[in-house]
């Protein structure tokens, strides 16, 4: 019924440019290796994903090719598993503290750098470093940092007088300790996108705030902040898929431990599938990680309408 | 604030955020006996190449495993991204917008499911332990990436060029050849370059496609390093350093570019 519907305008809009047949084919031709290489690395692997749940594939399916089905035994092991709360738990305290942080700390700097002086686009092209760093290393130079006999954070603390902090030994301490960590990494993102959504904003509007006698806060509040919107809902959307999916920071800095305190729904599908060898288990976690993602994937992508809008023309 | 104040404050900034990469250069200076005092040497007077030394030799051959795979993850991505998005910002293709949406869709996959998944696959392929299964798994991040980048790109080429081409008679081979490629030589360097950054930090992939028997990517080496031997921060610490140069390589001579690719899919105008 579509097809008929569509029909009459794709044969009336060209009337311009005769399509030809060899025309959509070749167009085809163009786009089948990037087809191909979605349906057999995306498709396939997300299809596979979906059936593994379902069985229980262990390391001799592998040699056997046998993998009974259990149904929805893996899901029920997992939700019934007392780690499942914590890592749950531990994923959305690891997001939002991250996020939040992030996206404050980000905007301050973007506010800051804003305003043109001398060296300004030097210092803020610096700050993009981190964000450059493979995240093994940004892991590796925290862990260092978090040592609790020879870091450099409790060496400063011993020098001010207070009680090293036992960082990433303590189960209170570890998820602070990989949330800092990981807010250190995400400013400059947050930085780069803030301050381009606010040289977007006209100076003009500053200027008539000014005469009209509107303090540095009411410009801020009243000018940039509403101004700001569309980006600051596609930064905090961006910021909550890539977060949610956090493994490389995790696992340098404290590999999920002391006693799971840092164990997210990422590290804990890894650990399922490739320590304890339950690939249905860690399959099984991996989709409802999925389901999250698509979740906020969605309301990114109604708060990024207007993207997508241009992209479907 | 006046305008010096201000370059002051920035200056603090910088030096504030970026204290923990000069930390790490600091460490990978130091005589790991040094690093293990209480109070910490804040410069390394006296310094030690050792820590390089043995960085080079321990993951020296890790070094250059990412090299190749990062070189091979922008081959691959750039191959078969630039034709299609050709196709998709340039010729009128039935399905066109579905395979955007797709592309756009398939970016919040979580990487771990992909392990996951990739892993049998691969178990079944004899794709393990090889450089082809990680150029491969790899590209599952950058292929979406490139080709969107490229095709909001390529969208703005103006038809008349691609048109004239026809007009005078080259075939669309010859079109994208002649006309698209050298056009979209900007916005193929940042998909290059974001392509080689992703491929060369990659953590996930390299830690669950390969063993550790034929050769292991630099990532994998530095988080072994560090959970095998945490004594020696000296070594970790200049392996980290090498790992981080061509990070730092691109912010100095291509940070329009880098600008440009972080930007991408997040400001439209």
């Amino acid at each position: 019924m579509t097809l008929t519907a569509a029909r009459p305008s794709v044969t009336r809009r060209p009337a311009a440019r005769k399509p030809r047949a060899s025309d959509r084919f070749v167009a085809v031709a163009f786009l089948l290796p990037a087809i191909v290489y979605v349906v057999v690395f995306f498709g396939y692997p997300l299809v596979a994903n979906l059936v593994m749940s379902t069985q229980n594939y262990t390391v001799r399916s592998f040699y056997t090719g046998e993998a009974p089905f259990v149904g929805f035994d893996n899901y029920s092991a997992v939700l019934n598993n007392p780690l499942f709360s914590t890592a749950a738990l531990n994923t959305a305290l690891f997001t939002v503290g991250s996020i939040v942080f992030q996206f404050a700390i980000g905007l301050a700097l973007a506010t800051f750098f804003n305003g043109r002086f001398l060296g300004s686009t030097l210092l803020r092209s610096l700050l993009l470093l981190p964000w450059l760093l493979p995240l093994v290393v940004s892991g590796a130079v925290w862990r260092w940092m978090f040592d609790t006999d020879h870091g450099v954070l409790n060496a400063a603390l011993r020098a001010v007088g207070v009680d090293p902090v036992p960082w990433l030994t303590s189960t209170s301490w570890a998820l602070p300790a990989v949330i800092l960590t990981n807010i250190w990494i995400g400013i400059p993102f947050n930085l780069v996108i803030l301050h381009g959504g606010l040289r977007a904003i006209p100076a003009s509007l500053y200027e008539a705030a000014e005469l009209d006698g509107a303090s540095a806060w009411q410009r801020f509040r009243h000018v940039t902040w509403p101004l700001l919107r569309p980006v600051t809902g596609i930064v905090l959307m961006l910021g909550l898929v890539y977060t949610i999916k956090v493994f490389d920071v995790i696992m340098v800095v404290t590999g999920g431990g002391p006693a799971n305190a840092t164990q997210t729904l990422t590290t804990w599908s890894y650990r399922l599938s490739f320590h304890d060898f339950a690939f249905g288990q860690g399959a099984a976690v991996g989709n409802i990680l999925i389901v999250v993602a698509t979740v906020f994937g969605f309301v990114y992508l109604r708060s990024a309408k207007a993207t997508l809008a241009e992209t479907a023309s | 604030m006046t305008g010096r104040l201000k370059t002051a404050a920035g200056v603090l900034i910088v030096v504030v955020l970026l204290f923990p990469l000069y930390w790490m250069i600091n460490a990978s200076f130091q005589p790991s006996g040094a690093l293990l005092k209480p109070d910490p040497d804040w410069f390394p007077v006296g310094g030690t190449l050792d820590g390089y030394r043995k960085a080079l030799s321990t993951q020296g051959p890790n070094l250059l495993s990412s090299v190749f795979i990062a070189l091979g993850t922008v081959v691959f991505s750039l191959a078969v991204a630039m034709p299609a998005s050709y196709a998709l910002a340039q010729l009128k293709v039935r399905g066109g917008p579905v395979i955007v949406f797709v592309m756009l869709i398939v970016q919040m996959i979580p990487g771990i499911v992909m392990a996951n998944s990739l892993y049998t696959v691969f178990s079944n392929l004899g794709l393990l332990d090889s450089y082809l299964g990680l150029v491969l798994a790899d590209s599952t991040a950058t292929i979406p990436f490139a080709a969107l980048l490229l095709r909001a790109f390529m969208i703005s080429i103006p038809r008349e060029l691609t048109e004239a081409s026809r007009v005078d008679g080259a075939g669309y081979w010859r079109t994208f050849f002649s006309i698209i490629v050298p056009v979209s030589r900007n916005a193929m360097v940042t998909a290059g370059l974001f392509s080689f950054l992703f491929a060369w930090a990659d953590f996930l992939f390299a830690v669950t496609l390969t063993t550790g028997q034929t050769f292991q990517p630099i990532t994998v080496g530095i988080y072994r390093f560090v959970g095998n031997q945490s004594a020696d921060w000296n070594g970790i610490m200049a392996t980290a350093v090498l790992a981080s140069i061509p990070a730092a390589i691109l912010l100095v001579v291509a940070q329009r570019y880098v600008v440009a690719g972080m930007t991408s899919g997040a400001v439209k105008d």
